[in-house]
């Protein structure tokens, strides 16, 4: 078989595989429907990314750090059910950050069974996510959640108003995006959650705190699933139990369309962005063009495995598996 | 006794305990707790029980040979209502419309092909792109679920067929026709994973795949034959669900992937591969199924039921993980 050629226009594809369909896309698109590039379009497309990508960034890191969260979704009901119903008995201003508080609480814990005690990621997070979908059940008694004056409060702010032309959701998304790609690509913090995922045992013999970077990775996803909650609860000021199932293969997707391997140690914080706008804007220009919501589930299918493809295939030098 | 017999029969034997416990704290908090006064430990209920596990029960097996051969399926679900579609809709095209309740054979033999199809699907790209079965599942998890939609767009498709509900419904020796299905996939794929070449293969694979390369074992195909027979029991599964309940909405099944593989992991089985056994997986099955009964039955809500086994899914997994720890110290010394 012919070698793969990582110096040719094949290598650039693998390479920057993801940006190129990125483009193409848009041009597409473009070409399709003039409106797909006008500048609310655009705005809206990453108005309603927002709530996804906040959450794929904390997922980010996780993936990075070898591990898997599968309990964002569950935990982003939890989150969204929690500061509707505190927000009528305690206000606004405590609301908030009681629902921080136990959100990180449930990110506390899931670190502590990945970190500590070494349990396995999928398993541990596929029960947390029964578990606390039952949490949120309990919770609110299987009722809907609703805020009672939806017109006097202030709390609508965080995922109805703009500022400086720009919607909150959008500034939200772009700040704790900054906050994290800082974090992850310019702290030590970042580059030990590189090692562990790269590999462990020479992070551990590196003197590498291990448990402590998974433990503060989950920390890192509780808290940007607690800030999608956030804006979720303020967009709708109501919402029912299951507001974010599903989500946690979704955000999973957006992570791996940016390049992280699942088998940790690569992503970047702006590659998860380009993932999750991707996501955002092939299902805005399906639907521009005049195609059902749910052809975007194919195109999302074979996008996926084509990158992740390009991708394994550059890392091996042949296209094709070397599977008998 | 030789050193680590002990943790190993705890370890085999440790699902049929907990079904044990689980029937004898239901019988006695039943006592107390329950509204109705009719006996937890009923034939009738055991009876239902073993229907109503066998949905999840069927696909569940299926993942059993997909992770013992170090893979996994995330696409089950969309694969179980696409069947689904398949199976009620072709029921009505005018090509079948003479042929009575001869269109019912056509019908289940055309849900199940595309069952195999999907699952084949799934194991071709695994197989030739080497990229992971879990990326490749869930991107088709999303791909066929789109298919799901694009059938029949939102709308419900429906078609009852009173000849296949009455078969549905039927009991033969006291056991509902789910059941045996159920009962019948569980001894074939028994059968295969312990008496033939393809499940000692498929167990190799699992532990080592670079010895398995090495042993001249073709890795590819057997994991192909493995995702086809999980397709093909996920829309079995799917055939006799919907051949008595006529109606399958777009969104069915969703979820079914966690809670078929909640379900494997309880019975024991290693996400890791080489390990794992279908008849530990059937008492998985039927231990969740015991459980959303009984806490029915005490009278707890059912929203507890989630909350209950997430948290004995994470037992269940340190456990384990003590019990490995035990016997590799014990091999050390």
């Amino acid at each position: 078989m012919r070698p793969f050629n990582l110096s040719g226009i094949g290598g650039f594809l693998a390479k920057q595989g993801i940006l190129v369909a990125f483009a193409l896309f848009i041009i597409g698109f473009t070409i399709a429907n003039e409106r797909f590039l006008a500048p609310d379009n655009i705005m809206g497309v990453v108005r309603s990314s927002a709530i996804l990508g906040v959450m794929a960034l904390g997922v980010t890191f996780v993936v990075i750090s070898g591990n898997l969260d599968l309990s964002v979704g569950s935990m982003m009901s939890f989150a969204t059910i929690v500061v509707l119903d505190l927000h009528d008995q305690i206000g606004p201003a405590l609301a908030i950050p009681s629902m921080y508080a136990m959100v990180l609480c449930l990110g506390a814990f899931i670190g502590f069974l990945v970190g500590y005690l070494k349990l396995n990621s999928l398993i541990v997070t596929l029960g947390m996510l029964s578990a606390i979908h039952g949490l949120t059940l309990t919770y609110s008694g299987g009722k809907n959640m609703d805020i009672a004056d939806k017109e006097g409060t202030w709390f609508s702010m965080f995922g109805q108003s703009d500022a400086l032309g720009i919607p909150i959701p959008i500034l939200l998304f772009a700040l704790v995006a900054s906050v994290l790609g800082i974090v992850l690509a310019k702290t030590p913090f970042g580059r030990k959650v590189y090692a562990v995922g790269g590999n462990g045992t020479a992070a551990t013999f590196s003197g590498i705190q291990r448990a402590r970077v998974v433990f503060t990775c989950y920390l890192m996803s509780a808290f940007c699933v607690a800030t999608a909650g956030l804006i979720q609860a303020s967009r709708s000021l109501g919402s029912q139990n299951t507001v974010g199932q599903g989500l946690e293969l979704e955000v999973l997707a957006a992570v791996i369309l940016g390049g992280a391997s699942l088998l940790g140690g690569s992503g970047t914080i702006f590659k998860t962005v380009i993932g999750v706008l991707i996501l955002g804007f092939i299902q805005n220009g399906l639907l521009l063009v005049g195609l059902q919501f749910y052809v975007q589930y194919v195109v999302t299918w074979i996008i996926i495995i084509l990158a992740v493809w390009l991708d394994v295939a550059a890392k091996r030098g042949k296209l094709w598996s070397p599977i008998a | 006794m030789e050193p680590g017999t002990l943790s190993t029969f705890l370890k085999r034997g440790a699902i049929w305990g907990f079904i044990v416990v689980e029937l004898l704290f239901f019988s006695i908090a039943g006592e107390y707790l329950s509204l109705s006064n009719k006996a937890f430990m009923d034939l009738d209920n055991m009876l239902l029980l073993f229907k109503q596990s066998a949905p999840i029960g069927i696909i569940a097996i299926g993942m059993t040979i997909i992770m013992v051969n170090g893979n996994i399926d995330l696409s089950v679900g969309a694969t179980f209502a696409l069947s689904a579609i398949v199976l009620l809709n072709s029921m009505t095209w005018p090509v079948f419309a003479g042929l009575g309740d001869g269109v019912i054979p056509i019908a289940w033999a055309l849900a199940l092909v595309t069952g195999i199809l999907l699952g084949a699907l799934n194991g071709l790209i695994v197989w030739k792109t080497g990229v992971d079965a879990f990326i490749v599942t869930l991107g088709s998890m999303l791909g066929y679920r789109g298919l799901v939609f694009m059938y029949n767009g939102e709308q419900p498709t429906s078609h009852l067929n009173w000849t296949l509900v009455d078969f549905a419904e039927a009991q033969f020796m006291g056991l509902h026709t789910a059941t045996w299905f159920l009962l019948v996939v569980t001894a074939v794929i028994w059968f295969v994973m312990n008496r033939t070449v393809h499940g000692r293969n498929a167990y190799a694979i699992g532990d080592n795949r670079t010895a398995a390369i090495n042993a001249g074992i073709r890795v590819g195909p057997h994991m192909m034959i493995n995702f086809m027979i999980i397709g093909f029991l996920a829309s079995l599964s799917a055939v006799v669900f919907y051949s008595e309940s006529g109606s399958v909405n777009p969104n069915d099944g969703e979820l079914y992937e966690l809670w078929v593989i909640t379900a494997v992991v309880l019975g024991g089985t290693k996400l890791t591969g080489g390990a794992g056994s279908v008849l530990s997986t059937l008492g998985g099955v039927l231990a969740i199924q015991l459980l959303r009964k009984g806490l029915g039955h005490i009278g707890a809500d059912t929203e507890t039921v989630n909350l209950v086994i997430g948290l004995i899914l994470i037992a269940v997994l340190f456990l384990d993980r003590q019990l490995n720890l035990k016997g590799r110290e014990a091999l050390r010394i």
